[in-house]
Parts: structure tokens; sequence; C-alpha cells
């Protein structure tokens, strides 16, 4: 049985921890609608950049000078995954269910007999992708220092990525993020980025694709263009995690306020018990004292 | 104005602008051109330069490093990796601006130093027409 004194303290430190997680529930509230502002903003750039790379894309494809970026190298031997996470803890189950994802996929592929690599973006992944598969890390990105991800470290992200499938380092990329739907959902995603995946035109939409006139060729304005898709791409990812992150963090920090409050009055009840208690035995000592006599 | 159309000017991280134009002159890479309502369609890459729509307000200007642009005959849509509305760009902008790029090119190799020494150059001789110093960065 705790003393009366233990118990006190134990309600005040519990207080003092929903405090902070209070704080950092409205924390991650500010930086939730922030990080959803710019992942809106970032929409129509990356929705009309698809739509071109797509029209394009089914213009030059099956042609055999279309570039590698489109077409693949041909083989399907090396994976590179391109696994983003967080910097920061306190969060749920945001960083475990982009890891498990990405550890699932990595174990298929291995036991078909490829060859993956991966690399990984924000330091809590890595931690935990070191642990199972960290024969296969290549290279990781620290993030930790940006405060807010702009084009320029989706850009850096992606021309690393890039500069590697030009040396032969992999056939196929995949980046794995937690695609942003509410607050209390994110759902994690493994998305391919090279070679580029050109949805099928839809049975029965007979719309001619819009004919355009090219400058330079249409395949030099694609060799141009699929770089900076794949930015596009990863740009977008970023934006949807940092989005997905800050929900996470926001429900998981609301679970622990409340859970907090719970123990709290837990607390209190055993903490008036434990003084009744005292109080009573304390009465029947001198009750019982008195009648002794 | 008889006829308009819609000008779009997107960046990776906003949209610039959206507005109704009668033109919109476009610094091609291989050519600046100028669209009009009832343009063909067209799709060129962008080299660095000014972005000039003619809309009801008077002219918009907006200094662009790169992109490409989509022409139909309803609209414009520019899709730059980089853009800066002119009026914006004062010095220290320019600066920032050029101070990048040129990091962007010592960090460079092989054709890709090529072209990110192209960059700046373009960059530095527009600055120059717009009265501004390139030696400053």
């Amino acid at each position: 049985m705790p003393s009366l004194k233990d118990l006190k303290n134990r309600i005040e430190s519990v207080k003092s921890t929903r405090k902070i997680t209070k704080a950092m529930q409205m924390v991650a509230a500010a930086k939730l609608r922030r990080a959803q502002e710019a992942a809106e903003n970032a929409r129509p750039y990356a929705k009309r950049m698809a739509a071109v790379v797509d029209g394009l894309a089914a213009s030059v494809a099956g042609s055999d000078t279309a570039p590698t970026l489109l077409a693949g190298t041909g083989e399907d031997k090396v994976h590179l995954l391109v696994v983003m996470t967080s910097e920061r803890g306190l969060c749920g189950g945001f960083n475990s269910q982009i890891v498990k994802l990405a550890r699932s996929h990595a174990e298929e592929l291995l036991g078909q007999g490829k060859t993956v690599k991966i690399i990984t973006v924000g330091k809590k992944g890595r931690e935990q992708l070191r642990r199972y598969l960290g024969d296969h890390l290549i290279a990781h990105v620290d993030l930790s220092d940006v405060k807010r991800v702009g084009y320029d470290n989706a850009r850096d992200i992606a021309n690393d990525v890039l500069g590697r499938f030009d040396t032969g380092e992999f056939d196929v990329a995949t980046i794995f993020y937690n695609r942003f739907q509410s607050v209390i959902t994110q759902i994690p995603t493994a998305h391919q980025i090279i070679p580029a995946v050109v949805p099928e035109p839809e049975e029965g939409k007979a719309d001619a694709p819009a004919h355009y006139e090219y400058e330079p060729s249409d395949e030099a304005i694609l060799q141009d263009l699929l770089p900076r898709s794949v930015a596009t791409q990863v740009f977008t990812a970023l934006l949807e995690n940092a989005a997905s992150e800050q929900g996470a963090r926001m429900s998981a920090m609301d679970n622990a306020t409340r859970n907090a409050g719970d123990m709290i009055d837990r607390l209190t009840i055993l903490y008036n018990r434990s003084r009744q208690a005292a109080i009573t035995k304390e009465l029947i000592e001198i009750i019982s004292g008195a009648e002794a006599l | 104005m008889a006829e308009t159309m819609q000008f779009d000017l997107v960046s990776p991280e906003r949209m610039l602008a959206s507005v109704v134009a009668s033109e919109v002159q476009i610094p091609g890479a291989e050519g600046d051109f100028t669209a009009m309502p009832g343009h063909a369609g067209f799709l060129s890459t962008l080299r660095p330069g000014l972005v000039r729509a003619q809309t009801e307000k008077g002219e918009m200007a907006y200094l662009v490093t790169g992109g490409f642009a989509e022409v139909t005959g309803e609209g414009v849509s520019v899709l730059a990796e980089r853009g800066v509305p002119k009026d914006e760009l004062t010095q220290e902008a320019f600066d920032a601006l050029l101070a990048d790029l040129k990091r962007a090119h010592d960090a460079a190799e092989g054709t890709a130093a090529d072209e990110t020494g192209r960059m700046v150059a373009e960059i530095t001789t527009l600055g120059r027409e717009l009265g501004l110093n390139a030696g400053a960065a």
C-alpha cells in the first residue's frame, strides 16, 4: 500500500504529464493545419504534371526510343525502396505502419530472389528498419534540420535517386509514405516512381489525346519532364507524410491526455480512500483505547 | 479586351497566378513566343526568363527558372520550377535566387553542370536587363 505522500506525488506527476501531452496536441493541431495547407497548395502542380506526363507517355509508349525512366531498364532485379518516416517520435503508430508495409514488401521481393536496396528518409524509420533489414540500407536522408519541407528537399532526394538510376544501381524504385486521409486515419502507401506507371486508358473513354505541337520534340520534352515528375511525386509524398505525421501525433496525444485524465481520477479515488482509512484507523484506536480504561 | 483566356502559373509549392489574360509571352526553350486565345495546342519546355501576361489590370510579369508551358485554345498553364513575381524581385531576392542557383551549379557534375551553368548565366543576363546587379551574389 503506497503511503499518502507517494500517492500525492504520483498524482502531481501525472498531472504535469497531462499538461505536456495537451500542449503537444495543440502544437500538432496548429502544425497540421499548416501542413494540410501546404499539401493543398502543391496539388495543382502535381495534378497537371501527372496529366501532361501521362499524355506524353501514352504517345511515346511502345516506341523503342522511349526514355528508360518510362520504359524501365528491361529488368526487374534490383528494387530500391525509399521509405519516408518522421524525424520525431510520439506520433502513435505512424512510423511503425510505414515500416511494416515496407518490410513486408521487402521480404516479398527477397523471397522472389530479388535484390533490395533501401533509402530511408527520416530518423525513426531508419532505427526500426536497421533491426530487420540493416544490410540493405544504402543511404539516409536527414531532414531533422528542416522546419518545413520545401520543393528543394524533394528535388535533392529525387536527384539522388535519379543519379543512382543512371549509374544502373537499381531497376525499379518505390516510395513508401503515409497518405493523409483524416486525423485518425493515415493510409500507408507504396507508390512506384521509376519506371513511371502509366494508367491504362479507360475502355470506352474514346477521347483521343489532345493534339499538341511539341517544342522541342515530344521525346525531348519527356526526357526533361520525367525527372521533374519524379521530384514532384517525391514532394507530394513528403507533404502527405508531414500532414499525416501531425495528424497521427495529434490523435496520439489526444489519447494520452485522456488516459492521463482517467489515471488522475483513479489515483484521486485511491488517495481519498486511503486517507479515509487512515482516519478511521486512528478513530478506532482512540475509541478502543477509551473503552479499555 | 475582346478575346480572353485563362492563364495559370503554378509552382510546386503554390499557385502563383490564375487570371484571365488576353495574351501571354512565354520564354520557350527554342525561342520566346506569345500565346493568344485560340492558339493551337502546344507544349514547350521553358528557359529561364520572364513570363508576361496582359490582363485587365495591366501586365503581370514573373521570373521563372524553367519548367514547361501548356497552351490550348482556352488557356495557358505554365508550370514553373520556381517563379517570382517581378514586383517582388528586389535586389536581395535576386541575390538569394542567384546564390541558390550557383550553389546548385557548384554541386552539379557533367551535363547537369552545363545546364546549371547556363541557368546562372541566363538569370544573370536577365537581372542586368531588369537593372539588378549580379555581381553582389
